[in-house]
């Protein structure tokens, strides 16, 4: 598992992993609203949270698709299904990898873009728990949905409609608790709510998404 | 003699075709009694005036869109556990039924809404939860078109529809978390509680949601019985071609 995680970190790294497009991705993300939506400190200070979390959300979505996609040409998950590891644990591993790659350096570099945006100061602290307590489940669930689409031609576009009606719940909770530290409002409350949706989901949909895995391997 | 006899899809075909013009007659005559009772013979609200007969389309509707989904998930569990290619063509056939209901149970809130609350749309915990139920719909629909093996097409989605209902349940309480609801409560079973349904109402819009029930199971069968024949016609191709 160990091995599987390190051999998949080295490849997102290497030139043509896609490792740091995601970061560019949220970069130009904040760049763009402020230019869409005018340059009032106040109204970005007040959207700044969804917009984040939005963006995170998009940047996670877009080196989804190549999660088992590259390892199923080539013919990799063959072999990983037919290891003595459980594919469940292949999928955590590989989900593991994704989050290591895109959600962690995206949690990170937040304040960064948190300043960009105007976000008020009390909320940056928590903008960074909410992305590392919340970012794990858009990869396990992203996992699920690359899972799900490995075996067409064209999954991409296909991979986002199924994949975003499941990041709502996720979404909601992690830019409420923003919202909420950045106003000096209660926020135990979300935040308990996301790191159940991140736990739930870490324990129980590699599951399906081996599940899915094999049905395309057959 | 158990119900999975009617898995074998001769035994569907057979049954089916001999239920189908009762439920037809069935349907028709509830839902052209109850919607007639409630169109031209309900008073009208004094405070929403007829407006409020939009409600004999609407609740039926938004009933039946959450129903549909769960009746795609029963479905899609029979085909997990027991192979039963008949299950697996049923949610198929359900799934634009229910969307066309979600669809309907947007529209005419917007209509309704327009009027009484002064606004198309609001995001009302109840409104965007039904807006993400129809993205589940289609992102459902979506997987079966996709995905070319049928087997593996049904497997798939079965596997989808499981995950999509608990993330739709949670998306659910997530949206009643995060905007304070705009739309009223349901008030059909508050019989003998304080502000109830008003009789007058209650009898034509109970006709109307049975009507939609049987529409529903009316439309599901027809389209069930079309994807067999359909998976009957690409059996036919396929030996054609290889013989």
């Amino acid at each position: 598992m160990i091995a599987l995680l390190v051999r998949d970190l080295r490849l997102a790294v290497r030139a043509g992993g896609g490792f740091g497009l995601g970061l560019a991705f949220f970069l130009l993300v904040a760049v763009l609203v402020p230019l869409g939506v005018g340059p009032e400190g106040g109204t970005l200070g007040r959207i700044a949270p969804g917009i984040l979390w939005v963006g995170a959300l998009l940047a996670c979505l877009l080196s989804l698709d190549r999660l088992f996609a590259l390892d199923f040409e080539d013919g990799s998950l063959d072999l990983l299904a037919t290891a003595p590891l459980p594919l469940e644990g292949a999928v955590a591993a590989k989900a593991l990898a994704h989050w290591l790659v895109t959600g962690l350096p995206l949690a990170l570099l937040s304040p960064v873009l948190g300043i960009l945006l105007n976000l008020p100061a009390a909320g940056y602290l928590w903008l960074v728990v909410s992305l590392l307590v919340g970012t794990p489940a858009l990869s396990v669930i992203g996992a699920f949905g690359a899972a799900v689409t490995v075996g067409l031609k064209r999954g991409g576009l296909l991979l986002s409609l199924l994949v975003l009606p499941l990041y709502v719940p996720t979404l909601i909770f992690g830019a409420e608790v923003v919202k909420r530290g950045a106003t000096g409002a209660e926020f135990a409350t979300p935040l308990a709510l996301l790191a159940a949706i991140t736990a739930g989901a870490a324990a129980l949909l590699p599951f399906a998404a081996a599940a899915a895995l094999r049905i395309n391997l057959r | 003699m158990s119900i999975w006899e009617y898995a074998n899809p001769k035994k569907f075909m057979q049954t089916s075709a001999r239920v189908l013009p009762w439920l037809v007659a069935l349907t028709t005559a509830f839902l052209a009694v109850g919607l007639v009772w409630a169109f031209f013979f309900t008073p009208d609200d004094y405070k929403q005036g007829a407006t409020v007969k939009i409600m004999f389309l609407h609740v039926p509707a938004a009933m039946m869109a959450i129903n549909a989904w769960i009746m795609m998930l029963v479905a899609s569990l029979i085909w997990i556990v027991r192979r039963h290619h008949v299950s697996a063509l049923a949610a198929r056939a359900a799934a634009p039924v229910g969307l066309t209901f979600t669809a309907i149970a947007l529209v005419t809130g917007a209509l309704w809404g327009q009027p009484m609350w002064g606004t198309w749309w609001a995001w009302d915990p109840r409104l965007t939860s039904f807006l993400i139920l129809a993205l589940f719909y289609l992102g459902y629909m979506a997987l079966w078109a996709a995905v070319e093996n049928p087997d593996t097409a049904a497997d798939l989605t079965s596997v989808l529809c499981i995950v999509g209902s608990v993330f739709a349940l949670l998306s659910r309480y997530a949206v009643k978390f995060w905007n304070q609801g705009l739309h009223q409560d349901s008030t059909i079973l508050k019989v003998g509680e304080k502000d109830p349904l008003d009789p007058a109402y209650y009898l034509p819009l109970v006709v109307c949601i049975l009507g939609t029930v049987l529409l529903f199971v009316t439309l599901v069968l027809v389209r069930t019985r079309t994807e067999i024949r359909a998976r009957r016609l690409a059996a036919l191709l396929a030996r054609e071609r290889s013989a």
